[in-house]
């Protein structure tokens, strides 16, 4: 059966986006280690009501590893030490008794910090609105079978479109660069037919918003791949790179 | 009320309804129900509505409004092809962007009526399978409509770049879901959903960015604004600040999804809640057939107390996993205690009882069908892990296809199973319990799916429409889809063609000041009780309440102890709740408070509406009403009618209206998924 475990936490808690945050000490005991993290949080929350204390403030909504909604960083990783996975997929039984977790918010410049470790995200469908998008209307489209397209294609595109859009590649990364984001869906569109029209344009204008809205620039340290819940490859960027050379040469 | 002596035995809640609702016998004529279903052949019904129905020249929708609340794949879908047309759009959603909505969590995959495997597929096949698969409760206008839209969203989805499955030929692959004998379900892996709500993002994308639409992220509903009896607005509340904001429009439209988190436990996200429907409601719109509540057979089983959600393992798992468990009782109670493995248990000792039971179609049998087979084994005692849970076996799979194609195929679905449980499918079989995944009842809509009120509009789950009384796996989203991109476009026009002269509407009008004010004074009442229960814990209890009660098994008397129990949480919840924090700043506590709010009015709905129907259909199974082999025993001569239900008052009786149904195209028959 399961067992329980008593931890102590070290949380971020910040009241507004220009106020000082702090971390705040906690302790939690008989967790069972059968629970998800967010539970563990739910169970700290919990006991902070009962105290008449603000629960702490978390993003989080399918529990289940794909609304890319949940968002901590766990002793100095993103979504937590166990690789692959998002924070709601994070089981206590990664922990022992007598551990000591921290939990910060995404930290980088263009996630600013709404409230504890709730961070505003609206940066990525920004970069989504300059052209993450094939241009048609609805009601015109051909046959779906008209256009065949390889297996390999069509799943390198599912690799890339596998993006949950959650944010820990720009919270891993030192430099706060959303390459790895914008690559992934530059690299669905420009791997599959239906892209080709728009390629150079997309690849332009979301480059373009990205660097307007304050990332970083990619200095290759592959920080955001290595944490990136969804295993979506480096290559990605190299795709994107090689996609953004090329419209700029032809503009 | 009734008393208990004069419960025993009772099976059919007639003699006692009055005591729960008022029953319209149709003869009044504010009650009288219009389906608006057109006129002709069934094949030919959609395409004469679209060749008569009125249109909005494109200069006009420029002038005209339109607020869609929710951005999942009806909301989006709908949200995008608006804003293609030329409406004014606003779109609202309470996550931090529209790419969240659960929609995205839909693992297995999209039904669509192609006949791209060549195995029999039609539309009238896909529209037979889902009128038989929802039992015979659903509108049979709407589900032929819902067919022979369901090519043309793959195609759209296509052209939107959405990496389907495909075949080394470079076509694209199909998988079988439930409750159909071909190969029609389309998928990306296990994320169908995902692919085909960002296909409908980067829609929406598009038009954000050419500005037709609008989009309002961490803002929630709570109050719909009724003007000359037609919808004209929505009250919000701004998430992050806690100001309540106003909107105008010509017309609303809802896209909120379901309400199966009233059992609390459910494969639901978090934010998943029911209370556009109940604002819309109490507004005078019917809510319809909320006993339909879909309980799935394959999730994994709830593993203690401080649990906040089930997650599903899709049904595409039973494609080629096998369902069993011990076929001795001494074997089950034995694994229950940790003494043997379900690898130490032969072939022979086990009991397949889906294929047992239903040949025909084995373990792709529909739903509801499965849950209560689970149901009954674990009730039974054969029940594993704590007793509620079955073996989903991958041992035989594996056997015939190898280990690299089964990884192939539910590869991440099984690391999911193992990260939640610990355990590693490949060599141990899953286990598995039934759980609330989805909600077939829902606000009641006309063929134009417009609500009882006039210019509010209801799409996807929190509808009632498609799905009758239990839903096919593949058919949510095919549904959302259809109502998002193709149906609900050209629909509304037929309403907005007499509003082009309505001139914008002004948030000031007095209809939104009172609206506004109700909505304070309710957030106030709940910031004021002060008492000792999180939102949580009392919504918890009544999750158990519902669960126990009105879950995958009812009686008459297990309904009218639920009206009962559900009044006490309503009372502690009124008297005891505690909601920590201010009503004007960010405040998750209060989010939860409101939506239990909403949640205590559905439940009780959902009790009542469980007792008006004196048979068991698709997933609504009264235990009094079954077959002598177990099967739910319908009673067409009585019950073959949406029920709708009217608000009259939060401490009223509702009114129940009749909207019968009518089989032309499809002999009504029994179920039978044996041979």
């Amino acid at each position: 059966m399961e067992n329980t475990i008593s931890v102590k936490l070290k949380i971020w808690r910040q009241r507004g986006p220009k106020e000082k945050g702090q971390f705040v000490n906690y302790s939690l005991d008989n967790v069972s280690t059968g629970s998800s993290f967010l539970e563990m949080l739910d169970m700290l929350n919990q006991q902070l009501v009962e105290k008449c204390e603000e629960p702490v403030v978390f993003d989080n909504d399918c529990r289940e590893g794909i609304c890319g909604m949940c968002s901590l960083y766990i002793n100095g990783h993103p979504h937590g030490p166990v690789q692959g996975i998002t924070t709601c997929q994070l089981h206590m039984r990664k922990f022992n008794d007598g551990d000591t977790i921290t939990i910060e918010p995404w930290r980088s410049a263009a996630f600013p910090v709404i409230r504890d470790l709730m961070v505003d995200r609206n940066a990525f469908d920004k970069i989504q609105q300059a052209g993450g998008y094939v241009s048609f209307n609805c009601g015109g489209a051909q046959d779906a079978n008209n256009l065949p397209i390889s297996k390999e294609v069509a799943d390198t595109a599912m690799d890339s479109a596998t993006c949950i859009g959650c944010g820990a590649c720009v919270a891993a990364c030192k430099n706060g660069s959303a390459m790895l984001f914008v690559s992934a869906k530059v690299s669905q569109f420009a791997l599959l037919p239906q892209g080709q029209v728009e390629r150079k344009r997309r690849a332009r204008a979301m480059v373009r918003k990205m660097d307007e809205l304050g990332f970083g620039n990619c200095t290759n340290t592959g920080a955001c791949a290595a944490e990136c819940p969804k295993n979506i490859p480096l290559s990605n960027i190299a795709r994107l790179n090689r996609e953004f050379i090329v419209a700029k040469c032809s503009e | 009320m009734a008393n208990k002596t004069q419960l025993e035995g009772m099976i059919d809640s007639t003699p006692i309804m009055q005591d729960f609702a008022d029953i319209e016998t149709g003869k009044l004529p504010e009650y009288t129900i219009d389906s608006k279903i057109p006129e002709g052949p069934i094949a030919e019904k959609w395409t004469n509505y679209k060749a008569h129905q009125h249109l909005v020249n494109p200069a006009n929708k420029r002038n005209l409004d339109i607020i869609v609340v929710g951005t999942g794949l009806a909301g989006a879908s709908a949200a995008s092809t608006l804003g293609e047309m030329g409406f004014n759009v606003y779109n609202f959603c309470i996550q931090d962007s529209p790419r969240r909505a659960h929609s995205i969590a839909a693992q297995g995959g999209i039904n669509a009526a192609k006949n791209y495997q060549n195995d029999g597929d039609s539309v009238y096949r896909l529209f037979y399978d889902t009128v038989k698969g929802g039992d015979f409760r659903s509108r049979e206008a709407n589900v032929y409509r819902l067919a022979e839209v369901s090519n043309n969203i793959i195609d759209q989805c296509v052209q939107q770049g959405v990496p389907f499955a495909r075949e080394y030929g470079g076509l694209l692959a199909n998988r079988s879901f439930g409750g159909a004998q071909v190969s029609r379900t389309f998928y990306a892996k296990g994320q169908t959903g995902q692919q085909l709500l960002l296909g409908a993002y980067s829609s929406l994308n598009r038009q954000i960015q050419k500005g037709t639409v609008r989009s309002f992220n961490r803002r929630e509903m709570l109050d719909v604004v009724i003007i000359d009896g037609r919808a004209r607005g929505i009250i919000v509340r701004n998430l992050v600040t806690g100001e309540i904001e106003r909107y105008a429009a010509h017309a609303v439209v809802l896209a909120t999804g379901g309400y199966g988190r009233a059992f609390f436990l459910s494969t639901n996200a978090m934010g998943c809640n029911g209370s556009a429907a109940v604002q819309a409601f109490k507004k005078g719109a019917y809510l319809a057939n909320l006993a339909f509540t879909q309980i799935h057979p394959t999730c994994i089983p709830v593993h203690g107390e401080d649990q906040s959600k089930l997650t599903l393992m899709s049904e595409s798992l039973r494609n080629d996993g096998r369902i069993w468990v011990p076929a001795k009782k001494e074997d089950a109670e034995a694994i229950r205690a940790g003494k043997k493995k379900p690898t130490d248990i032969p072939d022979e000792d086990r009991d397949f009882y889906l294929e047992r039971r239903y040949p025909a179609f084995g373990n792709l049998c529909p739903r509801d069908i499965a849950s209560r087979a689970a149901k009954e084994r674990c009730d039974a005692g054969y029940g594993v892990g704590t007793g509620n849970a079955v073996y989903l076996d991958f041992k035989y799979a594996i056997e015939r296809l190898g280990e690299d194609v089964v990884r192939d195929r539910y590869g991440n679905l099984f690391d999911m199973y193992q990260m939640i449980s610990d355990d590693n499918p490949y060599e141990t079989p899953m286990m598995i319990f039934p759980a609330s995944h989805y909600t077939m009842g829902g606000i009641w809509v006309d063929y134009e799916l417009q609500t009882s009120i006039k210019g509010l509009f209801a799409i996807g789950e929190c509808n009632f429409s498609d799905h009758g009384a239990n839903r096919l796996g593949a058919s949510a989203l095919m549904q959302g889809l259809a109502d998002g991109y193709f149906v609900l476009p050209y629909t509304m026009q037929n309403y907005l063609s007499d509003q082009i002269k309505v001139p914008r509407f002004s948030t000031s009008a007095p209809e939104f000041d009172k609206a506004e004010a109700d909505v304070r004074s309710r957030i106030q009442r709940l910031m004021d009780i002060k008492g000792t229960k999180s939102p949580d814990e009392i919504h918890k209890r009544l999750g158990h309440v519902m669960w126990n009660l009105v879950g995958m098994g009812r009686t008459l008397q297990s309904l009218v102890k639920a009206t009962e129990e559900i009044e006490e949480v309503r009372k502690e919840f009124y008297t005891d709740l505690r909601v920590v924090g201010n009503a004007d700043d960010l405040n998750t506590e209060l989010e939860k408070a409101l939506r239990l709010e909403d949640f205590l009015v559905i439940a009780k709905m959902m009790a009542i509406d469980a007792l008006n129907r004196n048979e068991s259909c698709g997933a609504h199974f009264r235990e009094e009403y079954q077959t002598p082999d177990g099967e739910a025993a319908r009673r067409d001569d009585e019950y073959m009618y949406v029920s709708c239900w009217k608000y009259t008052g939060d401490n009223e009786k509702p009114i129940l209206i009749k909207e019968p149904l009518k089989y032309e195209a499809i002999k009504v028959q029994t179920r039978n998924y044996k041979s």
